[in-house]
């Protein structure tokens, strides 16, 4: 067993897991942190992607302990603590962004890192961002509608 | 699709980690981002008995720039950081890696040591002749790259070496390069693919190396289009297309038959061929 | 103020979004245990022995499960839909098996169940386990299946022949005989996978004390689950809860029923006195979890001079895969639905399903209609070109008339009633999309313009009937709380449709009260009992018209309560804004909460027959389905080198009667699209000459990506159906249905292939089949 001690959503947390637990599951059952998703195990569908140090990464393709000290955000640290929805979080509800909700955990670290890169983006630069984040429900028309509308109130909303 | 057990290793410098996998042999293996070893371990198509853990190892990442013009990447090197390198093959063909969320965490060394041939930067390293730093607790040996890659999944690396670091040779004046693949959908595996470093002098080719990936049991180097090339100009592309497309040995793919993949080689090769043409000074 | 008809957002997405939504892999009781399953790697093999003795022991392992361990328990699983009521039908049953006894027959068929302290030491010990097997050759080509001499699925039974059914009307000879043109062709279209975003799962906890097994599972079908279950565990269906909480993503799979694990974890949870889960990973996913798809037809068709069709003929052989459980759904759905938008006075169509050793064929997303209307739209394109017909005009010319409905097609539909259209008017729906893809001006400028320039554009646009809303029936409960928000309760279940939205902007509609304020149960059986399930786009008609039922019920205790209160008549009263107040005296006004306290006395007496509080259960059969239409049309360039296609513009016309929601009408349009698109040309299960699935990954086996799936501009025309209260037709498979033939005609065109006596007739497509095709192979 092996002791990993990192940050989640700004808190300090430890976890005592065998070597081999992927940081997947870590969040998941040792952390309680169940709106991450797991979709393949093999970094393909992107539902398990989460923030590591503010990049996006895929959960299931982490091992515990590699995320030693890492600072990690999931879609728990994306929404406001009084219970409301985030920019992106309500331009998805707007949109009609998601239908099962089971990738969507993963859109919304992806977008939040990437509108974060590119405040101003194309329709085809989001649709590359989110070319790693497979949805079977949407056939995504209404996430890049939701990505554009949350990209417009961000830089609204700048001073 | 969880891994089997491992013992797992995290050394505080580069000669404890060589020591490590010296004293563990080859049930032990290197992680470095894990992009390409986890998803192995999570079908339990690789079950290593330990890891040895290399990202608490600082001095293997970074890229300087030498003297010469020539660079020198630490094989820890995230991809994402190759991929914002002004080097234009690196940062063309790494754009084609996977995802980005993929190229945060994959390294270029862990790439190249996973050797698959269906990737790109193997392709992109025989392109530019690359060679590798092997390093062993005993001392290092520099290999070129064409040298390095000898079968699927498989390098020249002995059991008790670790790739530590890339050598780039400088791009002579007068150089284009270009990196084009045919993926099914961004991100994936290429169906084919191909990395050009084209030199001109006037209107001519003074020299030219065309490497391929998807094209066989490892990259693939083209040397008689190559050849072919020198001393031409832009009316033999097609033939020296032809002729790599003639080369190269895919073996075919769920995604592309054979007699396809030669297709897409000259297509790709004849289209790389212009594009560096056109940069080329 | 009502909400009905309006793009209003979801309710159920707050807690999705901040990632609060309870999904199966989510449920942790104490205690828990985990399972994991031994899968043949064979797709036909004897087994000859298992030891499990390594396993057994391995430390966390809490049992290893055999076929032999079930005892009575074993046995194969109902039979889910019985054939339907076709004369001369041929039906040879032969059903799932918990733990494979003797044989496997698909790679994927579970051998062994463990169940261990976790997920990680459960798959330890699979590989532990020793099985000695005996391979046998494996049945794969539908047509060298039922030649002589084929190795057999299923030895017993003598032949590889699941069901034999035809279906007639009209004489067929006779417009044969004297029709001016005859096309005959045939096709091939290939096997996909579902791949929902979550596999599928099950969790069950065994209450020795309260005497209750409450089971969370990704299943469509919770109610019909928890019947089952309860008779084969011994239990009263009242001590079994089945609860389908968020699923992610259904898509039809999750509607078979009694897969193995989920008939051997509640069994497992109940014999080891802990809870146990199973959840799927994907590479299971691959061959544990339904497929569908594969067909081949042999077709005919006769038309007259001025293209029109005289009738059809269809031959075709059916893939259902080792086992058959869901009966004949999917070709029957394929015999019924060649008939489109389409007068076809003379039809004969046969169809032969075929056990193969491969995984089980059930229902996905167009569930064999897919199929008819690739054929029936290949052959009028075929004709279209023959005759020197333009390929819209000769639709429009086969229409049905929108004064014939209901239109009797004269032959049984998956409902097991005579098939007819209820209602529809076809041609303002192909004159819409050839408007919205500029038809006109494509065929005269756009494509000229771009041959000329040596680019290859094309263009299609295909008709397809849906058909939906199918019995047996559904039912709802809603209810005014004290609290002055309504709840609604139904018995199917939720993958994302946004029932939670749609059936609360029904009750809202009746009830006066905001949509925000209705909260939506599905899939709990304690909280509805009865129903059958979300499948065959009947969520919206079945379930919505019984919450519309029971909303008007409701409705009508509120009047009749308040009334009784203020002591005027019910005329007088208006229903808004969660209230009642009498008309133009706003002072006396009752909240819908106290009237519902007012309406639960606890002390006193009522009156004879009356029924305590403001509720109401309903429940609504529909007499038969209800018939939805659409055409989609699509501009598609290819790179005629590398054979790779972009997708320039794409337009949906549906007919889907009246709408609830137009945005989330809209989300289900575009994802069916996306999962056509993903059979058209994306996705194909690659298949050795052994059964073995080479491309059992996400890397391998390719679903659409956002750069995939173009913008799509979505019309509508509506033709209220007459068959339920709401006029409502169901809308979610329709994006799927019409793609691969939509794409065949396309693609054809872009690259002018028939100019060169070439045709595509076969899906799934890739570059590396288009360049196969296009160079004549």
């Amino acid at each position: 067993m092996i002791t990993v001690r990192l940050t989640v959503n700004g808190q300090p947390r430890t976890a005592t897991v065998e070597p081999r637990r992927l940081l997947s599951d870590l969040l998941r059952h040792d952390l309680g942190l169940t709106g991450t998703h797991v979709g393949c195990e093999h970094g393909v569908c992107g539902a398990c992607t989460i923030l590591w140090d503010g990049q996006a990464v895929r959960s299931c393709l982490a091992l515990a302990g590699q995320a030693e000290g890492a600072a990690i955000t999931t879609v728990e640290g994306l929404s406001p603590a009084d219970g409301s929805l985030s920019v992106l979080q309500q331009a998805f509800r707007d949109a009609h962004a998601l239908q099962c909700g089971y990738c969507t955990p993963g859109m919304l670290a992806t977008l939040t890192e990437f509108l974060a890169e590119t405040p101003d983006p194309t329709e085809d630069q989001l649709r590359h961002a989110l070319s790693g984040n497979l949805c079977r429900c949407t056939g995504y028309q209404h996430i890049v509608d939701a990505a554009l509308l949350a990209a417009k109130r961000l830089r609204e909303a700048r001073p | 699709m969880k891994p089997a057990p491992f013992d797992w290793h995290v050394p505080d410098s580069l000669d404890a980690a060589l020591a490590l996998k010296a004293a563990l042999g080859e049930e032990a293996r290197f992680i470095a981002g894990g992009q390409s070893l986890i998803p192995a371990m999570n079908f339990r198509m690789a079950q290593p008995a330990a890891l040895i853990d290399l990202s608490r190892l600082p001095a293997l990442a970074g890229i300087t720039t030498e003297p010469d013009g020539g660079l020198t990447i630490g094989a820890m090197t995230r991809h994402r950081t190759v991929e914002h390198h002004p080097h234009p093959l690196l940062s063309e063909a790494m754009a084609e890696v996977a995802h980005p969320q993929i190229r945060a965490r994959g390294t270029l060394g862990g790439n190249l040591a996973h050797a698959d041939p269906a990737s790109e930067m193997p392709a992109v390293m025989l392109a530019l002749d690359a060679s590798f730093d092997l390093r062993r607790a005993g001392g290092t040996r520099r290999l070129p790259a064409a040298d390095f890659f000898l079968a699927p999944l498989t390098t020249a690396l002995e059991p008790d070496e670790m790739l530590a670091a890339i050598r780039i040779p400088p791009l002579p004046p007068g150089t284009g390069t270009a990196f084009l693949e045919l993926a099914r959908r961004q991100g994936d595996y290429a169906m084919m693919g191909v990395a050009v470093v084209l030199t001109r002098a006037a209107d001519r080719v003074a020299s030219a190396r065309l490497a391929f990936l998807s094209a066989g049991p490892t990259p693939m180097l083209a040397p008689r289009a190559a050849a072919a090339l020198v001393g031409a100009g832009p009316d033999a592309f097609a033939d020296a297309a032809e002729t790599a497309a003639q080369e190269i040995d895919p073996m075919g793919s769920v995604q592309a038959s054979i007699p396809y993949q030669r297709h897409l080689a000259r297509v790709l090769a004849r289209r790389a061929l212009a594009l560096a043409w056109g940069r080329a000074a | 103020m009502s909400s009905f008809g309006k793009p209003l957002t979801r309710n159920e997405d707050p807690r999705l979004l901040r990632g609060e939504a309870l999904f199966v892999d989510d449920v942790t009781p104490a205690g828990l245990l985990h399972a994991a399953f031994l899968r043949s790697p064979h797709a036909h093999a004897h087994i000859r022995a298992v030891d499990v003795a390594a396993a057994r022991a391995r430390p966390g392992v809490q049992a290893v499960i055999l076929a032999e361990d079930l005892g009575t328990y074993w046995q194969p699983g109902p039979l889910l839909v019985p054939p339907p009521p076709i004369p001369g039908i041929i039906f040879n049953q032969r059903c799932q098996v918990p733990l494979a006894r003797g044989i496997v027959r698909h790679v994927g068929e579970p051998i062994a169940m463990v169940v261990a302290d976790s997920r990680y030491i459960a798959e330890d010990a699979v590989g532990d386990i020793d099985v000695t097997y005996e391979t046998l050759d494996a049945v794969g080509d539908l047509e060298a299946a039922l030649e002589p001499g084929s190795p057999l699925v299923h030895a017993d039974l003598g032949t590889n022949l699941a069901a034999e059914a035809r279906q007639a009307r009209g004489d067929y000879a006779a417009a044969r005989a004297r029709a001016y043109h005859i096309i005959r062709r045939r096709f091939a279209y290939d096997r996909g996978a579902s791949i929902p975003m979550e596999t599928r799962g099950v969790v069950a906890e065994w209450d020795r004390r309260a005497d209750r097994l409450t089971i969370w599972d990704t299943t469509q079908a919770p109610v019909v689950i928890r019947n089952g279950l309860a008779a084969m565990l011994g239990l009263s269906e009242r001590q079994v809860r089945v609860v389908a909480p968020n699923i992610g993503g259904g898509f039809g799979p999750k509607m078979m029923m009694f897969y193995p694990e989920e008939v051997l974890v509640p069994w497992a949870a109940m014999r080891l006195g802990r809870p146990v889960k199973w959840i799927e990973d994907r590479l299971e996913h691959f061959t544990a979890t339904t497929h569908e798809r594969l067909q081949i037809h042999e077709a005919e068709m006769a038309l007259d001079a001025e293209g029109r069709i005289l009738g059809v003929r269809d031959e075709f052989l059916h893939d259902t895969g080792a086992y058959d459980p869901y009966g004949l759904t999917v070709p029957i759905n394929s015999q019924c639905t060649l008939l489109g938008c389409y007068h076809v006075p003379a039809y004969d169509s046969r169809f032969r399903a075929v056990f193969t050793n491969r995984t089980l064929v059930t229902p996905y997303r167009g569930a064999g209609r897919q199929h008819g209307v690739f054929v029936m739209e290949r052959l009028l394109d075929a004709a279209a070109r023959e005759l020197g017909l333009d390929r819209v005009e000769i639709r429009r010319r086969n229409l049905i008339p929108p004064d014939a409905f209901p239109y009797d097609q004269g032959i049984i539909y998956q409902d097991f009633t005579r098939l007819s259209y209820d209602s529809g008017n076809y041609a303002p729906i192909l004159e819409k999309a050839r408007a919205a893809i500029g038809y006109d001006e494509f065929l005269a400028e756009e494509q000229p313009a771009a041959r000329a320039a040596g680019r290859a554009l094309g263009l299609g646009i295909v008709c397809y009937v849906e058909g939906t809303g199918i019995g047996p029936y559904e039912g709802a409960r809603v209810q005014v709380q004290s609290s002055g928000r309504v709840s609604l309760a139904t018995g199917i279940g939720s993958q994302g449709q946004g029932h939670g939205t749609a059936f609360a902007q029904i009750v809202a509609e009746q009830l006066g009260v905001d949509a925000r304020m209705v909260d939506v149960v599905t899939g709990d059986t304690d909280q509805f009992q009865w129903g059958v399930g979300t499948f065959a786009s009947r969520g919206a008609v079945v379930a919505g018209s019984a919450t519309h039922e029971a909303a008007l019920a409701v409705r009508a205790k509120i009047l009749k309560t308040a009334a009784d209160h203020f002591e005027c008549a019910e005329a007088d009263l208006v229903l808004a804004d969660g209230a009642v107040h009498i008309d133009g005296v706003p002072e006396r006004r009752i909240t819908l909460g106290a009237l519902a306290g007012l309406a639960n006395p606890m002390r006193g007496a009522v009156a004879p027959g009356t029924e305590p509080g403001l509720e109401a259960t309903r429940y609504f059969g529909p007499a038969s389905g209800a018939t939805a239409a659409g055409v989609h049309a699509m501009i598609i360039e290819v790179d005629a080198e590398t054979m790779r296609p972009t997708i320039r513009r794409y337009v949906v016309v549906h007919d889907c009667g009246t709408v609830i929601n137009p945005l989330i009408l809209a989300g289900q349009i575009q994802g069916g699209v996306a999962q056509g698109i993903g059979n058209a040309f994306f996705e194909k299960l690659a298949w050795d000459d052994q059964g073995q699935l080479l491309n059992a990954t996400l890397a391998d086996y390719l679903i659409p990506t956002a750069l995939d799936v173009p913008r799509m501009e979505l019309d509508h025309t509506v033709t209220p159906s007459p068959l339920n209260p709401l006029g409502v037709k169901g809308a979610g498979e329709a994006g799927a249905i019409p793609v691969g033939a939509l794409f065949a005609q396309a693609l054809e065109d872009a690259l002018d292939l028939p100019a060169r006596g070439v045709e595509i007739n076969e899906m799934p497509l890739s570059p590396c089949r288009l360049w196969e095709i296009a160079s004549g192979g």
